[in-house]
């Protein structure tokens, strides 16, 4: 229960379906703020105070779990060598791998529980398969504008076998609130909580100085002319257009665009908007939510969907020596390594890799 | 959980005594502010002293050393505050150069409470003080002659000595005599923090001789918000809160119902002390040789030797468990204790106390402390002791579930 209106709804709903419920806040901080700024960060005392009277009047038990040291190595770390090695990592994705269906479940099912229940909007269904045995699949969310499958993509058969999604079938977030309101629940009001916990103010840059070391190196167009410099590679994203600092316009005045980021050589590479667009994407860390693929080997038509609130695209999916490789059906902008691409079919999550490398659709002209 | 839980978690507060709660309630609703003049207010000042004398009686004090308090936090913050400021002075410039304070060294033990904690660190951090961390053995028991060098490297600077009478986690007794007689030696001022000791050991201010002893009225069965600072008659403190002077070094409206229960809890607690320390000593060692003889891997904190530590306190860390889990295990069996470190948000943390023992991080977080009070019984003792070996067990295979987990990798 992180404090916020949906996972106190989604804790009331175990509690009508008859479980037995107990609520967990998770301390992922080791100094966590006092209170909450607007809609901003996550994890403060009050957030916890707040999960803490949901539970009161669900009439259950509630404790807080100190994750921090795992929070810590598995999520902020990453998340820093991530940046480092010139990825986008997202990690909501590494905390509910990790931490929610990882850290706290272990610890869950040794404590004697079942399950975890979490307030994210996503379906688990139960399937009965061709060899008679049922298994679990996760489904997106009935309310598309709120499903958040993308972000659970990473579990695995093991983790779906022990998650809770009572959010899942609701019809819009407006029916949380109300429900909370109805039940009387402080937090009905409580705004969303965006951007990422650990940088409550949305600065990551500002977050990643000092995190990672950085060095002035060349700003290089897809030819290797050098354009200008940098103070370090590992700020800049793909797709970024603002803080080049290059100190002359392009030949046709268009805008120049973050290509790729080589931490290894220091090096940014810049080129025009088009140059962005992505052809395929592979990534040797893959995994399937749920029974995979009968045959992955054999390329299969699905949907791909890059960034939590992106729309998804068709394409054609396959192992390939050891990588997923998606190749989309029409080119895509905004991918960048480190990003996870979640492979639908239907409202079903088949899986997911994290990338890798990216192929581009526009070829380096000679 | 069905059944009553079974209380034993009286260091974190221990419940009102019915006698305490008569007292209380038959007070409540009387009228009269004890500093007004009138009939109602010459009463009400009448409940007050009462309660203050019988405060003061139960620690050997006379009514005129009694301050009382909002509790045991404020009565640390003025003791320790207030004889800083006191002794420090203010800090003066001269030709806009600020000069520095003379006497401005705190000396403290390493494994005090938040409340002194918080405190010498915030005059640190704000009023120019110098802290003296003296460290504390493997008992938790400060170390005398760290304490005597500290002293001796010019004792002329020390504002004061500032330390507890027994840990309020694992329960070791401090030597209070030879500390506030090291101190003495060099002229320095003692506050002794007896919240954790008081209604467990016998306390006689007069006969220890410190400047300032701090007491809480919710540890031994009085109402929450309720505390003394005792001041002696040669002491002096500057003030926390300044209005109306009732009460010498605080100011504020007396609180006469509380004092009166307050007055009542002191005297309940003090006045068969040996037989319930004896009682509860009785019960702890049950306690402790049955987890001893039953619990693998159970380490007794603190103070082994039984009069070396408080009577309702036992003190354990288990090895390869984490506090919160042995915690959730035995709330839901039906048990309320404690991991006996601050926790703020509810997140249990490696005890200050156990590391200044020198214990590793690790092995601070299994711990489990168990504070026994007038109502404990054998057969609850009993209980405890057949549950903890399954849920030390199971603890334990969360502890590694949660170091090293399986799924996500």
């Amino acid at each position: 229960m992180s404090g916020g209106v949906d996972s106190a709804v989604a804790a009331a709903r175990a509690v009508d379906a008859g479980h037995d419920v107990v609520g967990v806040h998770l301390a992922l901080n080791r100094n966590p703020g006092t209170l909450r700024t607007g809609s901003r960060g996550c994890c403060t005392i009050e957030d916890s105070m707040d999960a803490r009277r949901a539970a009161t009047l669900l009439g259950i038990p509630f404790y807080v779990w100190d994750f921090s040291e795992r929070f810590q190595a598995d999520v902020m770390d990453d998340f820093v060598a991530e940046y480092a090695a010139g990825r986008t990592p997202n990690p909501c994705m590494r905390c509910n791998e990790k931490i929610k269906f990882a850290a706290l479940l272990e610890k869950a099912l040794a404590l004697g529980f079942d399950a975890v229940a979490t307030g994210h909007y996503a379906n688990i269904v139960t399937v009965t398969g061709d060899d008679g045995a049922s298994h679990r699949e996760l489904h997106r969310a009935a309310d598309w504008a709120k499903d958040q499958s993308y972000v659970l993509g990473v579990l695995t058969t093991e983790q779906l076998a022990h998650a809770m999604f009572p959010l899942g079938a609701t019809l819009s977030k407006a029916e949380v609130r109300a429900e909370a309101a109805a039940r009387g629940l402080t937090v009905a009001a409580k705004p969303d909580s965006h951007d990422i916990c650990f940088i409550p103010d949305g600065d990551t840059r500002g977050f990643l100085a000092g995190r990672v070391g950085a060095a002035d190196g060349p700003i290089l167009d897809r030819s290797g002319r050098v354009l200008g410099t940098h103070t370090g590679a590992a700020a800049f994203t793909v797709g970024q257009r603002k803080g080049l600092n290059v100190g002359f316009p392009t030949d046709d005045g268009r805008p120049r665009f973050v290509l790729e980021v080589r931490p290894v050589s220091n090096e940014v590479i810049v080129g025009p908007r088009e140059a962005l667009a992505v052809a395929a994407v592979a990534g040797s860390r893959f995994s399937w939510a749920g029974e995979p693929p009968a045959d992955a080997a054999t390329p299969f038509a699905c949907e791909v969907q890059v960034r939590a609130h992106a729309d998804p695209v068709p394409a054609v999916a396959a192992v390939r020596d050891g990588e997923l490789v998606i190749t989309l059906d029409e080119p895509i902008l905004g991918v960048a390594p480190g990003q996870t691409a979640v492979v639908y079919v239907g409202t079903r999550v088949l899986g997911q890799c994290t990338i890798d490398r990216t192929v581009s659709a526009v070829p380096v002209r000679p | 959980m069905d059944a009553m839980p079974v209380y034993l978690d009286h260091a974190a507060t221990s419940p009102l005594r019915p006698a305490v709660l008569e007292a209380y309630t038959a007070a409540l609703p009387l009228v009269g502010n004890p500093s007004s003049i009138h009939g109602p207010g010459q009463a009400a000042r009448e409940l007050l002293e009462q309660g203050r004398d019988r405060v003061a009686a139960s620690l050997g004090a006379d009514p005129v050393e009694v301050v009382l308090t909002g509790g045991g936090t404020e009565a640390v913050n003025l003791g320790i505050k207030g004889l800083y400021w006191h002794r420090a002075g203010r800090v003066a410039t001269e030709g806009g150069v600020s000069r520095p304070r003379t006497r401005n060294r705190i000396i403290v033990p390493l494994a005090e409470h938040h409340a002194t904690i918080d405190s010498v660190e915030w005059l640190a951090a704000h009023e120019g003080a110098v802290l003296d961390w003296i460290e504390v053995d493997e008992l938790g028991r400060i170390r005398l002659d760290a304490l005597e060098a500290a002293l001796a490297v010019g004792g002329d600077d020390v504002a004061l000595v500032t330390a507890l009478w027994a840990n309020n986690e694992v329960g070791t007794i401090q030597p209070v005599a030879e500390i506030v007689a090291a101190a003495a030696r060099y002229g320095v001022p003692v506050h002794l923090d007896a919240i954790a000791a008081y209604g467990s050991v016998p306390i006689d201010f007069h006969a220890v001789g410190a400047a300032a002893l701090s007491v809480s009225a919710h540890k031994i069965g009085g109402p929450v918000g309720v505390g003394a600072l005792l001041l002696a008659r040669s002491a002096s403190v500057e003030p926390l809160l300044h209005g109306g002077n009732q009460q010498r070094a605080r100011s504020g409206t007396q609180d006469a119902a509380g004092a009166s229960a307050f007055g009542i809890a002191a005297e309940l607690a003090t006045a068969d002390l040996a037989e319930h320390a004896a009682r509860l000593a009785t019960l702890r060692d049950r306690l402790v040789r049955g987890i001893q003889s039953t619990v693998p891997g159970a380490v007794l904190r603190g103070d082994s030797d039984p009069a070396g530590r408080l009577p309702g306190n036992a003190h354990f860390t288990f090895a390869g468990c984490e506090g919160d889990s042995l915690l959730f295990l035995l709330d839901v069996a039906g048990f309320s204790v404690s991991t006996g470190s601050a926790c703020q948000a509810g997140v249990p943390e490696a005890s200050h106390v156990l590391l200044a023992m020198g214990l590793s991080e690790p092995d601070a977080r299994g711990a489990l402390r168990v504070t026994l009070g007038p109502d404990t019984t054998a057969d609850e003792i009993d209980a405890l002791v057949a549950v903890l070996p399954g849920v030390v067990e199971q603890a334990r295979a969360a502890g590694l579930a949660e170091r090293q987990p399986t799924l996500g990798r």
